[in-house]
């Protein structure tokens, strides 16, 4: 390192007689690689680390900075449905509820309803029932939902008028701006107030044939009309122009009473539905946005509801260009929620309710950065130029070590920058799954049970966590991941078919008791007692490279302790959803994250009539038990209680008994973030909580500068290396010049 | 030379024909409509209609080659090869299968390839031809000999590794350039000076000793003993004689790297994150979008031609003797 006196030093130390010849040149070279050093220092000295991406305006500003590694396709709430789009969607769009950012488990809490919407039922005549009347009873489920008044939209060209009240940008004699690349390029903005019409807008929309909802046909077993709605539109829309008006078809299932209250009519219970209204599909969206998207020349330049969203929430959407970095930025209009009162008790402790009353957000603006490769990605973290991190793969090490009891904690480098981890179990299972149609694994005598609980014993899912996933899992006891209703932790939550209680843990029954079921099976030692060859099983799977063969050898070993060969079988991803979906898959490796937190949205893999095969479902594994599915059908209709958790209990049992999966894991989230971030507490429900994050920016200026001073030494030394060739080549050009002619 | 360019361009049609009915084939061996239109759609909750629903809407209800079901020539024009091929004939690039627009998509990502690819090759080009002009004027020295050791085993390292080592030494451990990112106008030039030095390096030490044996070739000829037995020094021989009558096959390798300067570098853009068309190519391949990879493959092709044809012309100008005919 370079400071300005060294450099001062240096440079006065020139010799202060003229050279010449040769000499010369190397003083004017030395001078030269000075003087660049000299320069580098000053500038080194201004404060400002040389590799910061940032500009010098956004130094102290309360910018949060973190990444995104691939383009989100689609920022229309309608047919949003994916991760990394929610990442964005949920700051911009407020549906009607939302989950507390605080609170497990997860509870919904109104955002711009004013009470979590409670469903009243109707039977065929329109008499009024009891909340637990019979699912055979109800004709009509109907929420009636009132919004709060005086949420406005974003301001946005599409609301934006002339002064005799007719639309500026859309409609009859509106402005076109034919340079326009994005919403902010329009000179005149405006906003109005969130309606209750908005809300049944959108919910028509899930119906546009054009918009392809990806849960339009599950909507439209519920929602009254919905079907209708869509087969009357697939005609219209035809041929009609770009734009059609929502606004002018009816909905039974959607009805305006007011301003702002509206009528969602479902045809049966389904109490699942009001964690629907916690997702972006019901997101309100004014007609105006749709009308000034659908004018001419629009689509060309990518101008969409697709990419340019308008809402009411937190955030707008200022800068959308996915090739380099998406900004949101604080929306003026926002209504100011505040940071929520009430937690969990060891969020006092965690100073987490240290903001509760605060109007949100708290943060100015958020810099989505394009990072397509973890290198690059975790190097800027650890420079302090992105503020939160997921931890890389290759970073492991450098970030996590664990305790002698198994609990993971920073390395001491990481410790050295106050570095925090969040760790967090996701709602999510990756499983693997038996095909119950395949004649060998699948079936449901006592033999091919026993079979599927053999392997399940063998299979070693705590080893596979502390090998492959860093020890980033809990090993699963069922289909329901901690957090879930329905999941119960300890001895009373283990899956008896695997795991004994012992020492006040789950212990995996032995290898010797596998056997005996192998045995029972009729493969004792692993093999066909008629032909004494040994069995040989499938699995299928995508993934390939030199990572997973390890895994797939792990695998393999896996059955062996059995005596079973297994062939690996691995294809492209194409090919091997296609062979799930047609069955032709008999034991595969699959996983679902949860849409909301609820047993139903688990349990509902293992119903029969999801399968997969047969009605092109989300049973993967195409189990199909009709004591399953009458249990799972009580369930679903059951508020959270002591008979739910006894149907649940029933459930599990049933289908730990058939073991149509090995369980698996449930995965762990680890999540490093620096000291300057707070209220860092995940929620793996909830995508809108960046309301709630807090920046100290000055912190973070400072700890940038620190981390990041540039190494001058190398560069002066390449610097002078360089110049040392050049005058060694000028040397020896200068003697051959001199040299007399061969 | 007129009759040359029209044969030249003539020719061209039945190769970029030949080019786009390979990348169909190559495309929809490995994915079919309705792979794309799962990816697209996603994987959860998609239901077969949907599926159907979004290929109708994109044309990939229709059959590959041969519409069987359709009367006259409509059995050849109503498919999905004929009607995506006369599509990119008439420079209509159409949305891609994810809902954007191509033309406006390479409009904006042309600017970031070129901020990256045309400095690389200039400074590659000065770099390599001043040090193998010096290896060859001094060839047998010191000076050679190390060279040929630095040449060769820059030729050995991966590419991969020069971005990361230049990633983790320059940027991460020196601090001196950010590790990755882009910016447009002359906020561009401190995230584009790791990617270009890493591009200049990785392809030096090759055509540092290419140059250096074209060179030496030349040097061995007649004329270059005719012009030192005038007594012309040394710079004026190397400069002003070998180094215009080396420009043919150096002209050859730098034209046809041309089309590359548009197309972007692929692993470069990734590690940068440079939003450019490599980066564009490989995210389309990534989502099995059909629409923007022919699109893709086809400019490719034309680039390619269109950079062989520059070649041949160049060949005029650089050695009065070539006439194209």
């Amino acid at each position: 390192m370079y400071s300005v006196d060294t450099v001062f030093i240096t440079l006065t130390s020139e010799p202060m007689h003229r050279p010449t010849g040769h000499r010369s040149m190397l003083a004017r070279a030395r001078r030269a690689a000075l003087l660049f050093v000299a320069c580098a220092g000053i500038a080194a000295c201004d404060g400002e680390p040389w590799n910061n991406p940032y500009p010098p305006t956004e130094r102290e500003a309360a910018i949060l900075y973190t990444t995104f590694q691939e383009r989100p396709k689609h920022l229309d709430p309608v047919s949003s449905y994916s991760e990394n789009e929610a990442l964005f969607t949920s700051q911009i769009y407020e549906p009607l509820v939302q989950y507390h950012f605080l609170q497990r488990p997860y509870a919904l809490v109104p955002l711009t309803a004013t009470a979590v919407p409670v469903a009243r039922y109707f039977d065929a005549a329109g008499r009024p029932l009891a909340d637990d009347a019979a699912d055979s009873d109800i004709a009509r489920a109907v929420y009636r939902i009132s919004i709060a008044p005086g949420i406005r939209f974003q301001p946005h060209p599409a609301f934006a008028r002339l002064p005799d009240g007719r639309y500026r940008y859309h409609g009859p004699g509106a402005v076109h701006l034919e340079d326009a690349r994005a919403p902010a390029d329009y000179p005149h903005v405006d906003t109005r107030e969130l309606r209750a019409a908005d809300y049944v807008y959108q919910i028509k929309r899930l119906a546009h044939p054009r918009l392809h909802s990806p849960i339009a046909s599950l909507m439209a077993k519920y929602i009254a009309g919905l079907d209708d709605l869509a087969a009357a539109l697939r005609e219209q829309v035809q041929t009609a122009p770009p734009f059609f008006d929502l606004r002018e078809v009816e909905l039974a299932g959607a009805r305006v009473i007011d301003d702002y209250t509206f009528e969602i009519t479902l045809t049966e219970r389904y109490p699942q539905f009001v964690y629907w209204l916690a997702m972006p599909f019901f997101a309100p969206i004014p007609w105006e946005a749709e009308r000034f998207y659908s004018e001419p020349g629009m689509a060309e330049r990518n101008l969409t509801l697709d990419w340019y969203p308008v809402g009411t929430g937190p955030y707008l959407l200022r800068e959308n260009n996915p090739n380099r970095r998406m900004v949101l930025a604080r929306n003026p209009n926002f209504r100011g929620e505040r940071y929520p009162a009430e937690g969990e008790p060891a969020d006092f402790a965690a100073g987490l309710l240290a903001d509760a009353g605060q109007p949100l957000p708290f943060i100015d603006e958020i810099h989505f950065m394009l990072e397509k490769e973890d290198i690059p990605e975790w190097g800027k973290f650890l420079q302090g130029y992105y503020d939160i991190s997921p931890i890389a793969p290759d970073g492991f090490d450098q970030a996590i070590r664990f305790t002698p009891d198994g609990l993971p904690e920073l390395t001491p480098e990481m410790q050295a920058r106050d570095i925090r981890l969040a760790v967090a179990t996701q709602p999510t299972i990756v499983y693997i799954g038996f095909n119950m149609l395949d004649p060998v694994v699948g079936g449901y005598d006592t033999r091919q049970r026993e079979l599927r609980q053999a392997i399940s014993i063998a299979f070693d899912s705590e080893e596979m966590i502390s090998i492959f996933t860093n020890g980033r899992g809990v090993p699963a006891q069922g289909p329901l991941p901690p957090g879930i209703f329905g999941h119960k932790p300890g001895e009373p939550g283990i899956n008896p078919v695997v795991y004994d209680w012992q020492h006040d843990r789950a212990v995996r029954k032995p290898l010797a008791h596998a056997r005996e079921l192998m045995k029972a099976a009729g493969y004792p030692d692993g093999r066909h007692p008629a032909t004494g060859k040994p069995l040989t099983l499938y699995f299928d799977a995508y993934a390939s490279g030199p990572d997973v063969k390890a895994q797939f050898n792990w695998y393999r070993k896996q059955f062996a302790k059995l005596g079973i060969q297994l062939v690996v079988r691995t294809t492209d991803y194409n090919r091997f959803q296609d062979k799930v979906r047609k069955g032709d898959a008999q034991i595969f490796g699959w996983g679902w994250n949860a849409d909301y937190p609820d047993p139903e949205n688990f349990f509902f893999l293992l119903y029969g009539p999801h399968g997969k095969v047969l009605h092109q479902g989300e049973n993967a594994s195409n189990y199909a038990n009709e004591a399953f599915d009458r249990e799972y059908l009580r369930m679903r209709s059951l508020p959270n209680g002591p008979e739910r958790q006894a149907v649940i209990d029933r459930m599990l049992k049933i289908v730990r008994e058939d073991a149509p999966w090995m369980w698996g894991i449930h995965p762990q989230g680890y999540s490093l973030h620096h000291q300057w971030y707070r209220n860092g507490k995940a929620n793996m429900m909830a995508r809108n909580t960046l309301k709630y994050r807090r920046l100290d920016p000055q912190q973070r200026a400072a700890r940038r500068r620190e981390w990041n001073r540039p190494a001058l030494a190398p560069l002066a030394t390449a610097a002078a290396l360089l110049g040392s060739v050049v005058v060694g080549v000028w040397l020896v050009l200068r003697q051959r010049r001199r040299l007399p002619a061969a | 030379m007129s009759a040359y360019l029209l044969r030249r361009v003539l020719y061209a049609l039945p190769i970029l024909l030949g080019v786009n009915l390979i990348t169909f084939l190559l495309f929809f061996v490995v994915n079919t409509p309705d792979d794309m239109a799962r990816m697209q759609l996603g994987d959860r909750r998609v239901t077969q209609a949907a599926i159907e629903k979004w290929k109708v809407e994109r044309g990939y209800d229709r059959p590959l080659f041969w519409h069987a079901d359709a009367g006259g020539v409509a059995r050849a024009t109503d498919t999905l090869f004929f009607t995506s091929t006369l599509q990119l004939f008439s420079f209509d690039f159409g949305k891609s299968d994810g809902g954007r627009d191509i033309g406006t998509d390479l409009k904006q990502r042309m600017g970031p390839s070129l901020a990256i690819a045309v400095p690389v090759l200039m400074l590659q080009l000065v770099v390599a031809l001043a040090w193998a002009l010096l290896l060859a004027w001094l060839r047998g020295s010191r000076f050679d000999a190390w060279s040929a050791v630095i040449c060769v085993a820059m030729m050995s390292i991966s590419g991969l590794f020069y971005i990361i080592g230049g990633q983790y030494l320059i940027a991460k451990l020196w601090r001196l350039v950010p590790i990755s990112g882009y910016d447009g106008g002359l906020a561009a030039v401190r995230f584009l000076a790791l990617p270009v030095l890493v591009g200049v390096l990785i392809s030096l030490g090759s055509n540092v000793r290419w140059y250096r044996t074209v060179f030496l070739e030349e040097m061995g000829r007649e004329y270059v003993r005719m012009a030192r037995a005038k007594g012309l020094s040394d710079a004026r021989v190397m400069f002003a004689h070998v180094l215009r009558n080396a420009l043919i096959p150096i002209l050859t390798g730098v034209v046809v790297l041309l089309p590359s300067l548009f197309l972007g570098a692929l692993i470069t853009e990734a590690f940068f994150a440079i939003p450019g068309l490599g980066s564009y190519t490989i995210d389309a391949i990534q989502a099995q979008d059909f629409a923007i990879v022919r699109t893709m493959v086809f400019l490719g092709s034309l680039l390619y031609i269109l950079g062989l044809l520059l070649t041949d012309l160049s060949y005029v100008i650089a050695d009065p003797r070539v006439r194209l005919e």
